[in-house]
């Protein structure tokens, strides 16, 4: 087996400022060398660890679908070390990508099934992905219903802004777009927290519809019950974890919540797989 | 336990080991062995790489800190790298030239060796193999000695292991007056022996009446037997930690001390256009552990913390592999808590704690 | 000192039955010989828990550290001085202690069962501060020479000096025993765990070890007591104290300073006064 310690060598290929406050930057990857992108072959609701030599590593969700060939993208919000000094880089440096980690969204299952996507904030990037899957012609027509709860602060810290405008005027998946507040008058879209849009705009829960949920705490504690009153169950109800993680291969042990490890078992886990793990400080 | 006899039953050989001949036996070995070894320190004793000449100090209890640097050092290089951007392999990871050649580890007590197996299981999954730690790991060869006087702390017995135990060891020596009589586990074990030059057949007879002795000396147990039916939630939930927890100070020395914790920080040491990513000992004890980059912490109190680590040793493990507490009963943590916390206190109540219903 | 034990029983049952502390700190039976169990009682019905005898050697001020309830603590002379620093750097109230003040004659080294160090030279074996005593005040030890061993180690080369060290800290670890076994180490964060930027190396680098101890030594200077809690701790059996009671010795004879004797003086180097030696700044 290979050294699951060891990135694979990338060269960044373009950096987006992703808000207007520039907390956020998405840095799209190729890889230096030929074949690791082969390697790399992931799904979406996956994560890597992105590695720099000199500063450490950070486990940041795959944004990019596995769709989108030729290189891979991730959203980074600026908080830390490795991150601060991630924002300062240039087009052009080198630095590296370990993974795909983690499991990911069990979208094999979810075939035939309607989904609703409620995101928030910049956990918004897997649920990106996921869509991004969704929407490619080679996969849509095995999925039912798309519905896409997608929420942030302000319009300037929604993400994506230009491909969401794209989706919405598609008629196979329905966009339901909110930010907390805004006094921009030309924002057209819903103003209110992710959670209450949920409760207007999510479809009912039936034996075929399935949500995937991914966002800050706070939004996760508001929006449950909004589901729990819509029906679903707690099997239908799919979350993405994170944790402090070094290794992301299950093998440090520090990233677990009882007998699960976040970045090997999870981080994706139904909100059943959930009420039986100890939750730690919320 | 039977079926690991059986299997090595085809392995076994038995050899006399004369004192007389042990030092020479193990000069033997330096030419094909680097060798590791209890030595003494002032009032203790640790593991040490032996130095030529230098022969392990098998006249000891146990280690201050457990054999696991053997396979597992607190610090080792994973990577290098070079920052310098006129270097053409500027921020790539390189590989670390390592020592991985044969090495044999001399007087391992048997709780510790039965822990190197538990850790394996952590090092070696089926989706991952740990290099740094596996690569070591199969380099070398545990040569046990069988313990005759167990401490007043041990309680091995109650882990599932004993003081003559055979899991995880290439070769057990048991003390016969003027001789070991020598049992060679497993081929490694047999081909050390040869490297040795110790042929002389022997005879184990001798050895069930020692192991009996020894485990009747040991007093001290832990009570497990209730902890695979409750559920992770009740214990988690249980009124008993703020108690458990009021004096640790989360100084690390349990996790420091401890054969079975293997939990390792990655960091990145620069020296000027250079540098090292290295991986060192860490614990769940440290507030540090869980600290997310948000500033977000899941483990900021120290109750929960000391919850996770006896939650982690007395039920997650048990629960996920199902061979027993991640314990073998060595005594260290009891022995060198600054505090004393006893993991065989927290593990009865944890064992008698039944949730209201 | 079965005299002192009676005596705290009835003081700590007598608080808790009148609501005068939630709880009572104090120490109780360990479960190997030479060791106890700092333990925090809440009810009077676990008064009977309590111990006293020569292996009550941990600082228990150390738990006091931003507590917010009443509390009762059972308290030697070196550890009420500690209080009395406490108090003075904010991390608890004077009105929300109840001070057993015990007179003590030694704690026993709990490798060699011998009279432990630090107490061999001890000349405030009386709590300095306190709301009833156990028993009758000790006399003081007026003839020792506290810094003898100080004094031993400056006398050598520099050469030899930078021997002394090197072996003195050969065998640590980095578990950090002595820092949370003191008192006085309460930093949110301690700076050896800052990221932004990393001051100290986390590995048994010799040259961050020796900087980890040197830095907090003086972190602690003219305001550690001596309580010996630090090498109490220290599972390596370290002679922490040199560090520290060089530091002590030099704030003694440069200020004329004794940490933890009033409530009324701020430790020397927490204040300014016009004529402050200064030859000691090169």
């Amino acid at each position: 087996m290979e050294n699951p310690y060891k990135a694979y060598p990338v060269r960044i290929d373009s950096i987006d400022v992703a808000t207007q406050d520039k907390s956020l930057r998405t840095f799209k990857f190729v890889f230096l060398n030929e074949g690791d992108e082969e390697k790399f072959a992931y799904e979406s609701g996956q994560f890597a660890e992105l590695s720099i030599p000199g500063k450490g590593e950070i486990p940041i969700g795959i944004a990019s679908s596995p769709t989108e060939k030729g290189f891979v993208k991730f959203t980074v919000f600026r908080t830390g070390l490795v991150t601060n000094h991630l924002h300062n880089m240039k087009v052009g440096d080198i630095m590296g990508v370990r993974g795909p980690l983690g499991n990911s969204y069990p979208l094999k299952d979810l075939e035939g099934k309607n989904i609703v996507i409620i995101g928030a904030g910049f956990a918004f990037t897997t649920l990106r992905s996921t869509i991004v899957y969704l929407l490619d012609p080679k996969n849509r027509s095995r999925f039912g219903n798309i519905d896409v709860i997608y929420g942030a602060r302000n319009p300037g810290m929604i993400l994506y802004k230009d491909e969401l405008t794209v989706w919405e005027k598609r008629d196979d998946i329905n966009m339901h777009i909110t930010v907390d507040s805004t006094d921009d008058p030309s924002w057209t879209y819903h103003t209110g927290f992710v959670p209450t849009i949920t409760e207007t705009q999510a479809p009912k829960a039936d034996e075929n519809t399935y949500a995937i949920m991914c966002g800050p705490p706070m939004m996760l504690k508001f929006t449950k019950p909004v589901l729990d009153k819509l029906g679903y169950s707690h099997d239908k109800i799919i979350m993405s974890l994170e944790n402090r993680m070094k290794c992301g291969i299950g093998i440090c042990g520090r990233c677990n919540i009882g007998k699960e490890l976040i970045c090997k078992d999870g981080p994706v886990f139904t909100l059943e797989q959930l009420k039986h793990m100890p939750e730690e400080d919320t | 336990m039977n079926e690991t006899l059986s299997i090595r039953a085809n392995i076994m050989k038995v050899i006399n080991i004369d004192k007389e001949k042990w030092a020479s036996g193990v000069e033997s070995l330096t030419s094909t062995y680097r060798l590791f070894g209890p030595v003494k320190e002032d009032d203790s004793h640790n593991f040490k790489e032996l130095k030529k000449g230098e022969l392990p100090d098998l006249a000891y209890g146990n280690s201050k800190l457990s054999p696991k640097s053997a396979v597992f050092p607190p610090s080792e290089a994973m990577f290098t790298y070079s920052l310098d951007e006129k270097n053409e392999n500027h921020h790539i990871l390189n590989d670390v030239k390592k020592d991985y050649s044969p090495r044999a580890v001399l007087g391992i007590r048997p709780c510790d060796a039965k822990a190197v197996s538990l850790v394996r299981m952590n090092f070696d999954t089926k989706e991952y193999r740990d290099p740094y730690w596996m690569d070591a790991f199969e380099a070398t060869t545990f040569v046990g000695l069988a313990c005759d006087n167990p401490c007043s702390t041990c309680f091995c017995t109650s882990t599932g292991c004993g003081p003559f135990s055979e899991e995880g060891l290439d070769v057990l020596l048991v003390e016969n007056g003027n001789a070991y009589i020598a049992k060679a586990l497993t081929a490694k074990g047999e081909k050390l022996m040869d490297a040795a030059g110790f042929k002389t057949a022997g005879d184990d007879s001798a050895i069930a009446a020692k192991k009996a002795a020894a485990e009747a000396k040991i007093t001290a147990s832990i009570e497990t037997d209730k902890l695979s039916e409750k559920v992770i939630m009740d214990l988690y939930d249980a009124p008993i930690w703020d108690d458990i927890s009021f004096s640790c100070i989360n100084c690390c020395t349990c996790t420091y001390a401890c054969p079975t914790c293997w939990c390792f920080d990655i960091q990145d040491e620069n020296k000027g256009l250079s540098g090292v990513r290295m991986r060192n000992w860490d614990s769940c004890m440290t507030p540090l552990f869980t600290m997310h980059g948000s500033g977000h912490n899941p483990r900021s109190q120290k109750k929960q913390r000391v919850r996770q680590r006896f939650m982690h040793k007395l039920k997650y493990f048990l629960d996920k592999y199902q061979k027993g507490i991640m314990c073998v009963g060595c005594g260290r943590c009891v022995q060198q808590c600054p505090v004393n916390i006893d993991i065989r206190t927290v593990s009865k109540k944890m064992n008698d704690y039944v949730a209201a219903s | 000192m079965d005299a002192y034990i009676t005596k705290i029983k009835e003081i700590s049952e007598r608080l808790l039955k009148d609501g005068t502390v939630e709880a009572v700190i104090g120490f109780r039976q360990g479960t190997v010989p030479t060791m106890s169990e700092p333990c925090m009682i809440k009810r009077s019905d676990d008064v009977k828990d309590l111990v006293w005898d020569s292996n009550c050697r941990i600082n228990l001020c150390n738990y006091l550290t931003n507590r917010k309830e009443k509390l009762a603590i059972v308290a030697k002379g070196c550890d009420s001085r500690n209080i009395v620093t406490h108090i003075i750097e904010n991390k608890i109230k004077r009105d929300q202690l109840f001070i057993i003040g015990v007179p003590c004659k030694g704690m026993n080294d709990k490798n060699t069962g011998e009279l432990q160090d630090n107490c061999g030279t001890c000349t405030h074996r009386n709590p300095v501060i306190y709301d009833e005593l156990v028993g009758d005040l000790v006399e003081e030890q007026t003839d020792v020479d506290k810094y003898a061993d100080v004094k031993k180690v400056e006398a050598l080369s520099s050469d030899e000096k930078w021997n002394f060290f090197n072996d003195l800290y050969s065998s640590c670890t980095r578990c950090h025993a002595c820092r949370n076994a003191c008192p006085l180490c309460y930093c949110p964060t301690c700076f050896v765990d800052e990221s932004k930027p990393q001051w100290v190396g986390k590995a048994d680098d010799a040259v961050d070890i020796r900087t980890y101890h040197f830095l907090r030594a003086y972190h602690c200077a003219g305001r550690c007591t001596d309580c010996g809690s630090c090498e109490a701790a220290c599972p390596q059996n370290i002679k922490v104290r040199q560090m520290t009671k060089k530091l002590e010795k030099d704030c003694s004879e440069l200020y004329g300073w004794e940490a933890g004797l009033t409530l009324d003086e701020r430790p020397p180097l927490d204040t300014f006064k016009v004529d402050d030696r200064e030859d000691f700044i090169k």
